[in-house]
């Protein structure tokens, strides 16, 4: 029987020949990831299975969160995966100073591959889908069993494909086509489903653009996003990943729950206004609002790529005097490829602080609160009430082209106003 | 099992950062989480929350993040169950693996308003809503996820214990 891309690699996971959506099947995993929170009670409930690792070199950890420890409980947090690192000889783990954010890094170092089933203790796990596997967040308790067992349950999901058309235009990017989509379907939309995308328009797609997207999947409820592998993910992977793999591709005559298609060459710059993600404006429709906030960096936009857009728009023009402008790269790499490059000069020349990579502000967590009655233009991936401090601020979300548009013009803004 | 109790009624996408907001996840402690449990969208929540009392919320309980102190929190907090609309996926396995009952049931959750009781019974999925009489009826759990949740949650099945 034809089968999606989902369906395959979990049925060569599951050991089937087959498997249909809804079915309950038991998967081998090949990577099990955590960060800094929610790897102590994944490792209370690993202790309380009383088995050893499955394979100390497919669990990886990564301290992103709440590091460079924002406080003692946090720098406690930390303390128990790196004790935990030491004592279980687990290959994968950065410890500040190598340490990116999770999203960030595991593709850039390599670890995740096409046609792998990775699961990870952070909902954004789903990113890697981007490189053709099927990779999906769980809680702590399913991370600390598979890092026991090497294996974890999952209901098939059916899947919804998306086909994309065109080109995208200029200061449009993967930002704006995930955004985009959720606006149509909504944070519900594809719950318990993969979102299969595909169509020409796939070749304007850069892999940065293909992580963004993969990573929001879950901001419209869906299982996993997951993209075909073509040239541009083998040019990304290559000389990258150094483990075999077994790379999928949807049968012709697969079976979808719904088509939805997008016409890159129509999409303009958009903003998802607060509380919810799926609240989606073009950016040239939004009333005139002051921001104090921009933030540019996360799982979900911290990539040289978007790095680069920021840099374009604060090399014309210094950030306004009313906004604080915090760029965080997502990796070590990702910082030295923008020193090389020359945007963290032109940040810092600009007004705006570079941090180390962190998750830090994208949850309220540090580095970036904001106050009641604060307004941030982030490109971080949630809006939630709250989000990204007191319950009274808000959070628009943008690509990295608004965010530093918005960081020069005081206000929400597009890209081609910075010059005009 | 049966259950009895109150409810607590919110509204379409509860989400887990308004569940637990990140601020307090620098403690996987339980207690310490129940403490802001709902904090950011119902402030009077965790004072006034007693044993055994149920929440009933909308469409897509639990969206955003994977954090696992979202139901641990609500569970800490004396909650016996939570009925919704339909639930967001991770919560929905985070809450069957740590052993907090979940029952989805569609609009029918537009039937029960807060303050009243209801009456529970999880192995037959069934609701009684006490103060209009109606019934509701849950579909039931596949039958692995009703092996994790009469263990008491995903651990105690793979040790082979019994709650």
């Amino acid at each position: 029987m034809a089968m999606t891309m989902t369906e395959k690699i979990m049925a060569c996971h599951a050991g089937l020949d087959m498997v249909v959506p809804g079915q309950l099947i038991q998967c081998r995993v090949d990577i099990v990831l955590a960060n800094d929170i929610t790897f102590p009670p994944a490792a209370k409930e690993f202790f309380r299975i009383g088995r050893p690792v499955f394979d100390a070199g497919k669990i990886v950890l990564v301290p992103d969160h709440f590091t460079p420890n924002k406080d003692i409980k946090s720098a406690e947090m930390a303390k128990v995966m790196r004790e935990f690192v030491k004592a279980n000889a687990i290959k994968h783990y950065f410890e500040v100073g190598k340490m990116g954010i999770e999203h960030v890094l595991l593709p850039e170092q390599g670890l995740v591959a096409p046609g792998e089933i990775i699961i990870g203790a952070d909902s954004h796990t789903c990113t890697y889908g981007a490189l053709g596997a099927f990779a999906t967040g769980v809680g702590s308790t399913d991370a600390g069993a598979a890092m026991a067992t090497g294996q974890t349950w999952f209901k098939v999901p059916s899947s919804i494909k998306i086909e994309l058309t065109g080109t995208m235009p200029q200061w449009v990017s993967g930002k704006d086509v995930i955004l985009t989509l959720i606006g149509k379907i909504g944070v519900d939309g594809a719950r318990y489903q993969a979102l299969e995308f595909c169509g020409d328009g796939l070749q304007s797609l850069s892999m940065a653009d293909r992580f963004t997207i993969a990573n929001m999947a879950i901001e419209a409820g869906a299982k996993n996003g997951i993209f075909p592998v073509d040239a541009i993910t083998e040019a990304y992977i290559n000389g990258r990943v150094h483990k075999s793999y077994r790379q999928v591709a949807a049968d012709a005559d697969a079976y979808y729950d719904r088509i939805i298609r997008l016409d890159l060459d129509a999409l303009v710059p958009v903003v998802a206004l607060p509380h919810l993600p799926e609240n989606i404006c073009p950016v040239s429709e939004v009333k005139e609002l002051a921001i104090h906030q921009v933030v540019i960096g996360s799982c979900t936009n911290g990539r040289l790529e978007d790095l680069a857009q920021a840099a374009a728009i604060l090399s014309q023009k210094p950030v306004h005097p009313d906004v604080r402008t915090i760029i965080i790269p997502g990796s070590q790499q990702v910082y030295l490829d923008a020193l090389d490059a020359g945007y963290i000069e032109t940040f810092i020349r600009a007004g705006a602080v570079v941090s180390t990579p962190t998750c830090g502000p994208c949850l309220g967590g540090y580095m970036g609160i904001l106050a009641a009655g604060e307004r941030a233009v982030a490109t971080t991936n949630r809006n939630f009430r709250g989000r990204m401090g007191h319950v009274d601020s808000e959070v628009y979300l943008a690509g990295p082209a608004v965010a530093a548009a918005s960081a020069v013009m005081g206000r929400i803004a597009g890209p081609q106003e910075v010059s005009q | 099992m049966i259950l009895a109790g109150k409810i607590w009624r919110y509204g379409d996408n509860i989400d887990t950062d308004v569940i637990i907001p990140a601020r307090y996840l620098n403690t996987s402690a339980p207690e310490e989480l129940a403490k802001h449990c709902m904090e950011d969208i119902d402030p009077s929540f965790a004072g006034l929350v007693k044993s055994g009392e149920i929440i009933v919320a909308g469409r897509n309980f639990g969206c955003g993040s994977s954090r696992e102190h979202a139901p641990v929190a609500i569970k800490a907090s004396g909650i016996s169950c939570v009925i919704a609309a339909s639930f967001a996926r991770i919560f929905y396995r985070n809450a069957i693996n740590i052993g907090l009952p979940l029952l989805e049931i569609g609009e029918a959750v537009t039937c029960i308003s807060a303050g009243d009781h209801v009456i529970v019974d999880t192995s037959a999925g069934t609701i009684k809503n006490c103060r209009t009489g109606e019934i509701f009826q849950a579909p039931p759990l596949p039958a692995f996820v009703q092996e994790i949740a009469q263990a008491g949650g995903l651990i105690n099945l793979l040790k082979g214990a019994k709650a």
